[in-house]
């Protein structure tokens, strides 16, 4: 068992601009815990959290695979919010390399099939599209839950490029909610991309019915 | 943080710079060194992603000139020793990158590079 990552350096003041970790966030954790021995099997030399917020997540991920193993790098697009995973890596001892970015733009060139483990919580939240438009130029709180259309607005953007960026045993987990329409993300992956796919974990949670979808070019290596 | 591993996958995404716009040069930096643990195994892994040439270039831009100016054949101890330093013990803390091509400046500052764009250079 590797415990919830150490938040307690963040302070009520970053929680104004920074997402807590919450019922999406933890889900995302129970699935990279539970598919451990699979990602361990990928050796992973790069991994990458687009949106990390807090951190939460990426620390968690490098105390599972070993903080030496892989490069841990990590976007977002609020200023706040790529100082707290920074501050989140530390206080875990897990070295963060973070990047202020909308998703992974200035790094895709040369991540080109090279990320072996990608993960996404995004703002799946089902707003008017102004909305989310809006909060993503705001690059505040608001960016951390407004999801525009369907939830999807923002992450329709990278299911656009994430067959680009996976290396070849590379896998993507998705957080999402059922009004995401996880069978249609699913079909968009494979029929546009021939990225097959599987629920790892779902429940409902705080009122939302949450999934994590994990992407591969599958079969998995052994 | 913003060491030469990360540094070495940043190109310029300003609309229409596409060639030319990596590495981006580093201005006015200023620099800490950390202990990293060494870790020969990812080392190795992480050999075929890089940029030889551009590692190079920006190691020398930050005071460093320990890397051989080809990377050699015959990968030993010693050699994965200053590789580790060199990709993973400078952190440039203050500063800049500007982009060879265009000379967009992309600042840098607690160590975090803000690639951020504003809509109209958006590519
Ligand atoms: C639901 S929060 C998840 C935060 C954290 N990963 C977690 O699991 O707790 C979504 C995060 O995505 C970031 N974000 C929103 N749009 C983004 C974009 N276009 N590029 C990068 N990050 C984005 C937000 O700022 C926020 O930190
Ligand atoms: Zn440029």
């Amino acid at each position: 068992m590797i415990p919830t990552p150490d938040l307690s350096h963040l302070t009520r003041q970053d929680y104004e601009h920074v997402y807590e970790p919450a019922e999406d966030t933890f889900i995302l954790l129970d699935a990279l815990e539970q598919d451990v021995e699979y990602l361990k099997s990928l050796r992973p030399r790069i991994c990458l959290e687009i949106g990390s917020g807090s951190g939460c997540a990426s620390s968690f991920l490098g105390a599972l695979l070993g903080c030496t193993s892989s490069l841990y790098l990590c976007t977002d697009i609020n200023p706040h919010a790529t100082k707290c995973t920074v501050s989140t890596g530390k206080q875990n001892k897990i070295e963060l390399d973070v990047v202020l970015t909308s998703f992974a733009h200035p790094l895709h060139s040369r991540l080109r099939k090279s990320v072996d483990v990608l993960l996404f919580n995004p703002p799946y939240v089902p707003t008017i599209d102004e909305e989310a438009a809006e909060a993503q130029n705001s690059a505040d709180i608001q960016g951390a839950w407004a999801g525009g259309k369907n939830g999807m607005q923002v992450t329709n953007q990278l299911l656009g490029m994430v067959e680009s960026l996976l290396s070849s045993n590379g896998c993507f987990y998705l957080v999402a909610v059922k009004q995401n329409d996880i069978l249609s993300i699913r079909k968009k992956m494979l029929e546009g991309y021939g990225l097959k796919s599987e629920v790892v974990i779902q429940r409902r949670a705080g009122g939302e019915h949450l999934f994590v979808v994990k992407f591969s070019h599958g079969p998995p290596v052994q | 943080m913003v060491r030469l591993i990360t540094h070495n996958l940043l190109a310029c995404h300003v609309r229409g710079c596409n060639s030319n716009n990596f590495p981006l040069q580093f201005q006015d930096v200023q620099i800490g060194l950390r202990e990293a643990e060494f870790n020969p195994d990812f080392l190795r892994g992480f050999l075929p992603k890089i940029e030889w040439n551009a590692l190079v270039d920006s190691a020398r831009q930050l005071g460093d000139t320990s890397l051989p100016a080809e990377q050699p054949v015959m990968i030993d101890d010693d050699f994965l020793k200053t590789l580790h330093h060199v990709l993973l013990e400078i952190h440039v803390e203050e500063g800049a990158m500007v982009c060879p091509n265009c000379k967009h400046v992309y600042p840098i500052s607690n160590g975090i590079p803000n690639m951020l764009l504003a809509d109209h250079e958006i590519g």
